[in-house]
């Protein structure tokens, strides 16, 4: 990194929050991407929008790229910068500025913990849906350039739901406004919804305001095994199809299950092939109806074991072999590579075989647990980084995996982005001119390709 | 090093909010995630072991919040004391260190001694002249705060008050060895005394060997793996000569090394961890007839769940269990209260700063709990959290589990003999 360009970038964000010593900067090289690193130049850590237009401002003038980054807990390599780039951590611009209770909006600066604006809205009675697995410590900013999902969002949708207005600091340093609190606004080319899920690559979030809801009411979680897994598939079409959206509708495949039992001993039988974990939320009037025709259609696809929780403690027990299913497969082996191709939700029987199979032809542990309302399922190899050709034959399998993702009219990733991991499989998924588009844009935005470059497209 | 601990680590950051460093800094080099990728850099060649990069692994307080939340299983506060131990092997003792855990801490009547003029400067009045005076300002700064920390001495250390057999009251259930930390005896002897009367209410006879020897767990704050061992190969010949149900402690910090002994070798050590208990996990087993003991506190009341207790052995019901025993006792939960206090061995007098802060977040949440009386188990957080509500809280009154208890217990004669 040029020293003149170093200490003017120590002067916008001062010498304790430019970290540039050898130590700092081996560990902001990765995210929680297996196997991807790189060696950034500089790691800043603004305090205000002001400073962020400050940076971009000065990177432009020299052509230097910038990674922004949350917590880095990306899962395709999205937040791991060139080497030698700059390398912008949104953690300290933290203040929830407004929870506006008339309009049902709350606005935050990029840095806020997903779970801390939770526990902020729920406290007044609303409700922010997207949890995705790493809610207590993702911040706002990197849910917002990675659309993140999570476990609501069969009923309750992805962030891009419930995102309405984006102040983003454009490559050149430039403000860009967009949207904000009306909840019609057809003014012009709809940028929010290409700002969401842009991944670092078009502009840098400093605002961020979504929609609110009403916190439901109540909630009831069930808990069904199924011997077969065919029976549990078309337990979940037909949940669906009975006119019942669950809030939450997890499952866990056969190798889940065993390391489950194994590690945690929460009572799961070994001999079942599939567990669905089912919750219900709203009006405790609908939800109790709800949970009967849950039960019913379950029973009717012959699950072997079916509970309903009694109470909130009852329904954290049910909820626990879920809940431990990536601890459980992760201590089996010391490299854990977590995908999330996703399927149209008719699609998942056929898919987990697809699964099983590539496991099987390349000789790999591949555990299955995820969304199974929403499609997206989450098969993560078990190996270990040390074993090349185990690591190999894992990539092969994904390969596999994923074509069949596509084939079925899916997609090769439900949340976790693109980023670096998965850019060799886009250009199979939206094809010729899908990658012409999006690199137009990608231009549009940042002529000099110097917003987190190397990603998606 | 163990090469596969360190590959654990899938980097999912899931460590992060439990970190108390990272909560402040937002640095990795300050995270669980950032200290595990900074050894590993280091045994693989990546990276020297710069001063900086010491410094940021120093800042880790070894409270493990991190392990208990990690769902691989790796420990990054084991793993930074496990490489600082390595790197110093036991020889890079400065003078202080080797005083205190070579020539102090293996000898009790040593120990003891030492804190003799710090007895005599209490009770003499000095303390408060050179209070009054501000003269500690003319001390070093560590020593400044060394005595701020320091509550009022008891007259004699427990150790040399306590006979070495406590009977049972009523027929005996059985035989409990006390294993009596060095700072419960010398500072807090009060809340050892209540634990060892609990422990004979409900029919224990309590054994409190007299040679027994400090655990051990200081010796490793300075990389010193041999005079761990040595105090463990002491203690555990020490307790063998009794017939014992359980090896009690009401110190969370040497319950968690207690419970270690048989991790560094096998067969007697082994047989002696099985045994060890926090005195909590004795009482807990005993709730329906401890219940009957009790008389009402109407007391607001909430509990610091030390990090030794909740995180390195496991233990967070059972001190609920028992406070919510007490009659007309209401609980309040603290927010966070798995949260490290700052304190942290020496922590708070090694890195003066970061312990602050992490002590004020954690008197926020106590504010917050509308408590009047707080209530933990380990003689660390004892020491801080006494200091850090003598300053900004003096209403809000601090016990240990077992005062508390102890405070609720019927005395015995009104008991029903039967």
């Amino acid at each position: 990194m040029d020293s003149s360009l170093l200490k003017e970038l120590q002067q916008i964000v001062g010498e304790q929050y430019a970290l540039s010593d050898r130590a700092s900067l081996a560990v902001y090289g990765y995210d929680s991407t297996p196997e991807l690193e790189s060696r950034p130049g500089v790691v800043l850590l603004p305090a205000c929008r002001d400073e962020v237009i400050r940076i971009m401002g000065l990177c432009a003038a020299a052509g230097v790229s910038v990674t922004p980054r949350g917590s880095g807990t990306n899962l395709s390599g999205g937040s791991i910068s060139h080497d030698q780039g700059v390398v912008i951590q949104t953690s300290r611009m933290n203040k929830i500025i407004e929870i506006d209770e008339e309009n049902l909006t709350a606005t935050v600066e990029p840095g806020v913990i997903t779970s801390t604006l939770h526990r902020q809205v729920e406290a007044r009675g609303l409700f922010y849906p997207p949890d995705p697995g790493s809610l207590h410590i993702s911040t706002m900013g990197g849910n917002v350039a990675e659309n993140s999902g999570g476990l609501r969002g069969l009923k309750y949708g992805v962030t891009a739901d419930y995102v309405m207005g984006l102040e983003t600091i454009l490559a050149n340093g430039d403000l860009l406004r967009t949207g904000g609190k009306v909840v019609k606004d057809v003014a012009g080319y709809n940028l929010n919804p290409l700002l969401v899920s842009s991944e670092g690559t078009l502009g840098i979030f400093t605002g961020i305001t979504v929609k609110l809801i009403p916190k439901p009411q109540a909630k009831i979680t069930m808990l069904a095994h199924f011997p077969a897994m065919s029976d549990a598939a078309l337990a979940v079409s037909a949940i669906i199809a009975a006119k019942v959206i669950p809030a939450t509708l997890e499952f866990l495949d056969k190798v889940t299950i065993k390391c489950v039992e194994d590690y945690a001993h929460v009572g799961l039988p070994l001999d079942v092939d599939a567990v669905l974990l089912i919750e219900v939320d709203g009006h405790p009037v609908v939800i109790a109806e709800e949970a009967a025709a849950v039960a019913d259609i379950c029973q009717k696809h012959r699950c072997s074991f079916f509970q309903t929780a009694k109470n909130n403690e009852e329904a954290l027990k049910l909820a626990t072999a879920r809940r431990t299913a990536l601890s459980a497969l992760a201590r089996l082996r010391p490299t854990t590579i977590l995908e999330d191709a996703t399927v149209p939700r008719s699609c998942i029987a056929a898919m987990l075989q697809v699964i099983q199979d590539a496991a099987k032809k390349y000789d790999v542990t591949i555990g299955t647990f995820g969304h199974a309302g929403d499609g997206n399922l989450h098969p993560t190899c078990l190996t270990d980084e040390r074993n090349q050709d185990e690591i190999k034959r894992a990539h092969q399998a994904f390969e596999v995996i994923f074509d069949a993702a596509i084939a079925m009219g899916g997609t090769i990733t439900g949340e976790h982005g693109v980023g670096l991991a998965k850019k060799k499989y886009l250009p199979r998924l939206v094809g010729e001119s899908g990658v012409r588009v999006m690199r137009g844009i990608k231009k549009a935005f940042d002529p000099q390709g110097i917003l987190n470059p190397g990603k998606v497209v | 090093m163990d090469e596969v601990k360190l590959i654990n680590c899938m980097r999912c950051g899931m460590c992060l909010p439990h970190c108390p460093t990272y909560r402040e800094t937002f640095l990795e080099t300050a995270s669980p995630r950032g200290r595990v990728a900074l050894i590993r850099k280091v045994t693989e060649g990546e990276l020297d072991q710069s001063e900086r990069l010491l410094d940021y692994l120093s800042l880790c307080l070894d409270c493990q919040a991190c392990a208990s939340a990690c769902p691989c299983g790796v420990n990054a506060g084991e793993l930074v004391a496990e490489f600082s131990c390595d790197r110093k092997g036991g020889e890079g003792l400065n003078f202080m260190e080797d005083l205190i855990l070579r020539k102090l801490v293996p000898h009790p009547d040593r120990l003891e001694t030492s804190l003799a003029p710090l007895r005599l400067y209490q009770r003499t009045g000095l303390q408060r002249l050179v209070r009054h005076l501000g003269l500690l300002k003319m001390f070093p700064k560590p020593l400044e705060r060394m005595e701020g920390l320091l509550p009022t001495l008891p007259a004699r250390p427990l150790r040399q008050e306590i006979q070495e057999i406590t009977p049972s009251v009523g027929t005996e259930r059985g035989t409990i060895g006390f294993f009596l930390g060095c700072v419960m005896s010398l500072i807090f002897s009060e809340a050892s005394r209540a634990t060892i009367q609990l422990l004979t209410s409900l029919g224990y006879k309590v054994i409190t060997p007299k040679n027994q020897v400090c655990c051990g767990a200081p010796n490793m704050l300075g990389g010193d793996l041999a005079g761990l061992q040595t105090a463990a190969r002491t203690n555990i010949e020490i307790f063998a000569g009794f017939d014992l149900d359980f090896i009690v402690t009401d110190c969370g910090g040497c319950g968690a090394e207690l419970k270690k002994y048989g991790h560094h070798s096998e067969g007697a050590a082994e047989a002696f961890s099985a045994k060890v208990r926090d005195i909590s996990e004795v009482l807990a087993l005993h709730a329906d007839e401890l219940a009957l003991l009790l008389q009402p506190l109407p007391l607001k009341v909430t509990y610091h769940d030390p990090c030794h207790i909740a995180h390195c052995q496991g233990i967070r019901q059972e001190p609920r269990q028992l406070l919510k025993l007490i009659p007309e006792l209401s609980y309040h939960e603290l927010e966070a209260a798995d949260a490290c206090c700052g304190s942290a061995g020496t922590y708070n007098i090694a890195k003066p700063e970061m312990a602050d802060r992490i002590l004020q977040r954690k008197l926020d949440t106590i504010a917050a709990s509308g408590a009047e009386v707080l209530v933990t188990s380990n003689p660390g957080c004892l020491l801080q959290l006494k200091k850090g509500l003598a300053e900004q809280l003096p209403e809000v009154r601090i016990l240990h589990l077992t005062e508390l208890l102890l405070q609720s217990l019927r005395p015995p004669s009104s008991l029903n003999p039967s």
